[in-house]
């Protein structure tokens, strides 16, 4: 037995990255970032909003909180509709409380069917992110351009009516993407997307239509990743994020360069009434430090972001 | 197949010639950051998916991309501060793709290892001289871009064959990392009866099964590095032991985790009698004062029976 000769040849062996998408970059060698008022640490919260069909197909590839049981899942359809009915207000209450201002990332199909929470996330003034139609709209290999293009366009359409701002930015369902995932995005004037999580700056991301800006939101520090698959303690999340913020804080002030927190949310998750607490004491403690922190809106991190590696 | 691999010989914990390490210390300790490079769009392999979801794999191309871009400097500065050095398990793909992180590690005197040339290509399916050919390109990649010879193998994705082992000694190779049955280093038999040595490399300390596989709470992995530093140095006064704790940047550098590993290591390094060794001098230590007692007493053990 032999494999094919392709199994030892390395066509894209070659000075930085094996594709094409972004330049080859190390964080610690560039040039500073400075945000507003000098301050070393950049916070950006974003919740993402999220509808789960019953009738879930898990095709190409099955977003985590999906349905797992034979059909009709009512156990998993109604607790994460938990997160819109109820954790969300519960979320949203805790920011209010602490003065922290998130974005908000939601599937089209929210807003078709609770335009009174899109209403009442709008009246916060966060940004909205495109966040696909619903999660198990899955953008991937396994679905072909055409659909994508429609599963985003009914996004971005059922949303644009309730943004505060216009949409700019997007979060794909699962963080995945297919290969034509960018092109769609910006050809339908997305500016920027947070999927890719190699990095925790913007940076230059190619497409055959012209540039994005990749701006990555944290995955192994999301709620839903650590509470919801590595099965960690809600108190344990609250430590990792809180040294999380301590170590890039320490970061920033030892090399004189910006460092962003991103937190990623979703109220089925934190919103239940047993780990709303730990959400807040992760608030209390970032307020704590407000002075050294610079909370912003995604759209306002990346104008502020420069240089950025690759541009 | 075979039910057994037949690599190495049973012996006892407590009936081991004693072994001594430089300076009479009881903790050889190493450190083995694994700098790798996971292919965008590798060919698949007949027995292994290298990703889990269509092409492309965004979530874990991106997620382990993160350890080049982001979290190679984070843990040499960690390392740096308490004068460990490491000993690089390599996709020596890295030396084209990146050799500014090689030369990170070059100029801290770190060693160089072979992991394979990509930790997307899998020995399976392979025949005897495809095999070799990547461990010969692999182990050339390093002496060219390093100047180092390579002694040391720890497969891509511990991907094995039968002979993953044997090919590496005939090609040079002086010690594996690809055995975890012991807390010593250990007499490997190959086929050409090589003298080649078993480095400890600890799978249960290892970050990426740690946060992966087990998905355990950071503070409560600097928790296990102190408790197996404090036995291993306990029982290290009868006889010197080894640790290990292998790293990934991508995994043990992130903002939420790498405090742990900080603080387990000032823990450490506060000790005296902890050899900072890297794996080739472990090896090296072992072969020139320890391995022919080990396996004349292995084979006293073997004609007892």
């Amino acid at each position: 037995m032999s494999l094919d000769r392709g199994h030892l040849e390395y066509p894209m062996r070659r000075h930085g990255m094996d594709h094409d998408r972004y330049a080859w970059s190390m964080l610690a060698g560039r040039a500073p970032i400075r945000w507003p008022g000098e301050r070393p640490l950049a916070l950006w919260i974003n919740v993402s909003v999220e509808h789960f069909p019953l009738d879930a197909t898990g095709e190409g590839v099955k977003a985590h909180g999906s349905m797992t049981m034979p059909y009709p899942d009512l156990r998993h359809y109604t607790l994460r509709d938990h997160g819109n009915r109820v954790g969300i207000f519960r979320v949203l209450k805790a920011l209010a409380t602490y003065g922290f201002a998130a974005s908000f990332a939601v599937n089209g199909e929210v807003a078709q069917r609770y335009p009174a929470l899109l209403r009442r996330l709008a009246a916060t003034g966060g940004e909205f992110l495109g966040h696909g139609w619903n999660m198990d709209r899955v953008h991937s290999g396994a679905i072909d351009a055409a659909r994508e293009a429609r599963w985003i366009d009914d996004t971005l359409a059922a949303l644009a009516p309730f943004a505060p701002t216009p949409i700019t930015g997007w979060l794909s369902p699962a963080r995945s993407q297919s290969a034509l995932t960018p092109e769609l995005l910006r050809e339908r004037g997305i500016a920027w997307c947070a999927d890719w999580v190699n990095d925790e700056l913007p940076y230059r991301f190619e497409t055959r239509h012209g540039p994005l800006a990749m701006l990555p939101l944290s995955y192994e520090l999301e709620d839903r990743f650590v509470i919801g698959e590595n099965l960690h303690a809600e108190s344990e999340w609250a430590d990792q994020c809180c040294d999380a913020a301590d170590f890039l804080l320490a970061e920033s002030e030892r090399t004189g360069a910006g460092r962003l927190l991103s937190l990623s949310l979703h109220p089925w998750v934190i919103g239940q009434p047993h780990r709303i607490g730990h959400l807040e004491r992760v608030l209390a403690h970032l307020a704590a430090r407000r002075d050294r922190i610079w909370n912003a809106a995604p759209s306002a991190i990346l104008a502020h972001a420069v240089p950025v590696p690759g541009a | 197949m075979r039910a057994d691999p037949g690599l190495y010989r049973y012996l006892p914990w407590d009936e081991r010639p004693r072994i001594v390490w430089p300076g009479g210390a009881r903790v050889a300790l190493w450190i083995a950051p694994n700098i790798e490079f996971y292919e965008y769009d590798p060919p698949q392999n007949p027995k292994r998916r290298p990703w889990p979801r269509p092409f492309p794999d965004v979530l874990g191309y991106s997620t382990r991309d993160y350890g080049n871009r982001v979290g190679h400097q984070r843990m040499m500065a960690v390392l740096d501060r308490y004068g460990l050095r490491g000993s690089v398990s390599l996709s020596t793909a890295i030396c084209i793709h990146h050799p500014e992180v090689i030369a990170m590690a070059a100029e801290r005197g770190w060693e160089f290892f072979s992991h394979g040339i990509y930790n997307t290509r899998y020995v399976y399916g392979m025949d005897e001289d495809q095999e070799r050919e990547m461990l010969a390109e692999s182990m050339a990649l390093i002496e060219r871009h390093t100047g180092q010879h390579c002694d040391g193998y720890l497969a891509p994705a511990l991907s094995h064959t039968e002979r993953t082992i044997d090919l590496f000694a005939e090609l040079g190779g002086v010690y594996t990392c690809d055995l975890f049955h012991d807390d010593q280093p250990t007499p490997v038999r190959t086929r050409s009866g090589r003298r080649f040595v078993s480095v400890p490399y600890s799978l249960e300390l290892n970050d990426t099964i740690v946060y992966v596989v087990n998905r355990i709470e950071p503070r409560r992995y600097g928790r296990m590095i102190c408790d197996a530093f404090d036995r291993l140095y306990a029982e290290g006064a009868e006889s010197g032991t080894v640790m290990c704790i292998p790293l990934h940047a991508y995994q043990v550098s992130h903002p939420h985790r790498l405090d742990a590993l900080d603080r387990a290591l000032e823990h450490i390094c506060r000790h005296d009698g902890v050899w900072k060794a890297t794996g080739r001098e472990i090896a090296r230590h072992f072969l020139d004062h320890h391995h022919d007692d080990f396996v004349a007493a292995e084979d006293r053990l073997e004609a007892q029976r």
